[in-house]
């Protein structure tokens, strides 16, 4: 059901049934190791391109979040997913393994809330049983082909970020077990007029809360509604400046609630500058750390917003301005919903 | 420039970015240029060294060294690169370890490794000088404007 402009309310309640997350060796190193359902020690996964293994990080995915609800890839309705690297090849090979019915999706980093709040709604009116949706990125693959050579000496700035390899799947259902998607806000696009493509958290920040200040004003909640309120890939720029900008705007959210999956992947040392950022960010902590964390009983309520920047070199190198949008998915887990 | 792309931005947007700059973390410029001296210069040195091993040992002078050297060192680069090392001693090193013939080695090879993948005519050979054929471009119609004008102030400036 649609309320104010461009809020969704699920009230028939999609379920996460599972989940699977997959990782690359530094994710194997970083803070939430224990969260991956599996790691990977080599960055090639075997493959003799870094394309293949980003296509084998989606794949296995999928199949751990099927297992796990021991589910056959016969019975899902829909696949909705994407990724960052040109025509999304990786995600749309990755489907001709799975064969479901597939949307390929680009929302940049966002992509895995847009796949999982376009899911939740095709359940929630009854369009599909079980919906697999999930994002993904690999490291050397999205620098490749964002920024320079893998090998290339180039100095990052303090404010750039690290892409996450990972991949995060998972399954909706209309019925089962589960955390439960309750909402989502859709994102405009909105643009600072920011320029350095090696500062994306700062460029994104401005779309994170244009998005949470309309969920919250169109569910008509407060902040503290929500346990958690975290954004995708901001890193540590970003989330300074989004809490610059909800005290200007006199939006109550803390210090505490508000977080960042891009500071939560990777731990103190590694060597990620400003934080963590790639489509497979916010899939692998969201789907893997957050989920796990919920259903210990950490906290019963979270917003999700997926950040992404809707960039290519081509638009960067003819001076272009990077555009930015956030989608919010609320999930929410435990009795009396 | 800069001033003329503020003025294309909205009150908006120019708010957002001067609260945003604040917010932003500054680059070190001090202690980078520090450290590329420093960097820099011990690649140099190393140069040297090969230099004078060279000039002792083999049969060459002061005006002959130079192109085995610079082999040498971009047989280490190569080495460097391939092992995954030279991007980290650029992350420290920034400028010292880019402008050095070191930088330009890394730039060709990390390029060749990287597009190995597209086979070798359309993804090393396309792309081996992805980076390093501005350098080579400008440096060459550098060295013709240079060229130029020392002809121009011989011939007609009697110099």
């Amino acid at each position: 059901m649609l309320v104010g402009k461009r809020t969704w309310i699920f009230e028939n309640k999609p379920v996460i049934i599972s989940t699977g997350t997959v990782g690359g060796p530094f994710e194997a190193e970083g803070e939430i190791a224990d969260d991956f359902d599996l790691l990977h020690a080599d960055l090639w996964l075997a493959q003799d391109s870094y394309e293949k293994a980003h296509k084998i990080l989606f794949e296995e995915a999928c199949q751990k979040a099927l297992e796990k609800a021991e589910i056959q890839k016969e019975q899902v309705q829909f696949l909705l997913a994407g990724d960052l690297i040109n025509q999304i090849t990786p995600t749309s090979f990755a489907s001709r393994t799975i064969g479901a019915p597939y949307f390929g999706l680009f929302g940049a980093c966002s992509t895995s809330m847009e796949g999982l709040a376009l899911g939740a709604y095709i359940v929630n009116s009854n369009g599909a049983k079980y919906i697999l949706t999930g994002a993904s990125s690999h490291n050397t693959a999205v620098e490749k082909q964002f920024r320079y050579p893998t090998e290339y000496g180039g100095q990052k700035p303090p404010t750039s970020q690290w892409t996450v390899t990972g991949a995060g799947a998972a399954l909706l259902s209309n019925s089962g077990e589960g955390p439960c998607v309750t909402s989502a806000t859709i994102g405009r696009v909105i643009d600072m007029g920011m320029t350095d493509p090696f500062n994306m958290g700062g460029a994104m920040a401005p779309a994170a809360v244009d998005t949470i200040e309309a969920h919250l004003k169109e569910r008509n909640v407060d902040p503290s509604y929500y346990d958690l309120i975290v954004t995708g890939d901001l890193g540590k720029i970003g989330r300074d400046v989004s809490l610059d900008l909800f005290k200007k705007h006199g939006t109550p959210i803390t210090e505490e609630q508000f977080q960042d999956c891009g500071l939560i992947i990777y731990r103190d040392g590694q060597p990620v500058l400003s934080g963590a950022s790639g489509a497979g960010c916010s899939a692998t902590v969201v789907y893997g750390h957050l989920l796990n964390r919920m259903k210990k009983g950490d906290f019963k309520k979270m917003l999700v917003v997926a950040t992404g920047a809707l960039l290519s070199p081509l638009t960067f190198q003819q001076n272009e301005t990077i555009p930015c949008i956030a989608h919010a998915v609320s999930i929410e887990y435990g009795e009396g919903e | 420039m800069s001033n003329n792309k503020k003025k294309q931005l909205t009150p908006v947007q120019q708010e957002y970015q001067e609260l945003q700059k604040k917010r932003e973390t500054k680059r070190p410029v001090v202690r980078n240029c520090i450290k590329a001296f420093l960097v820099g210069g011990f690649i140099c040195l190393i140069g040297q060294l090969i230099q004078t091993f060279y000039i002792y040992y083999f049969d060459f002078t002061d005006q002959t060294v130079g192109n085995p050297t610079v082999g040498t060192l971009i047989f280490i680069v190569m080495l460097l690169t391939g092992f995954g090392v030279y991007d980290r001693i650029a992350q420290f090193g920034g400028a010292g370890s880019a402008v050095p013939v070191t930088g330009f080695g890394n730039a060709v090879i990390s390029a060749a490794i990287e597009h190995r993948t597209e086979g070798f005519v359309l993804g090393v050979g396309g792309n081996l000088f992805k980076l390093a054929g501005s350098v080579i471009l400008f440096g060459v119609f550098s060295a013709f404007v240079i060229v130029l004008i020392k002809t121009i102030l011989i011939q007609w400036g009697g110099m």
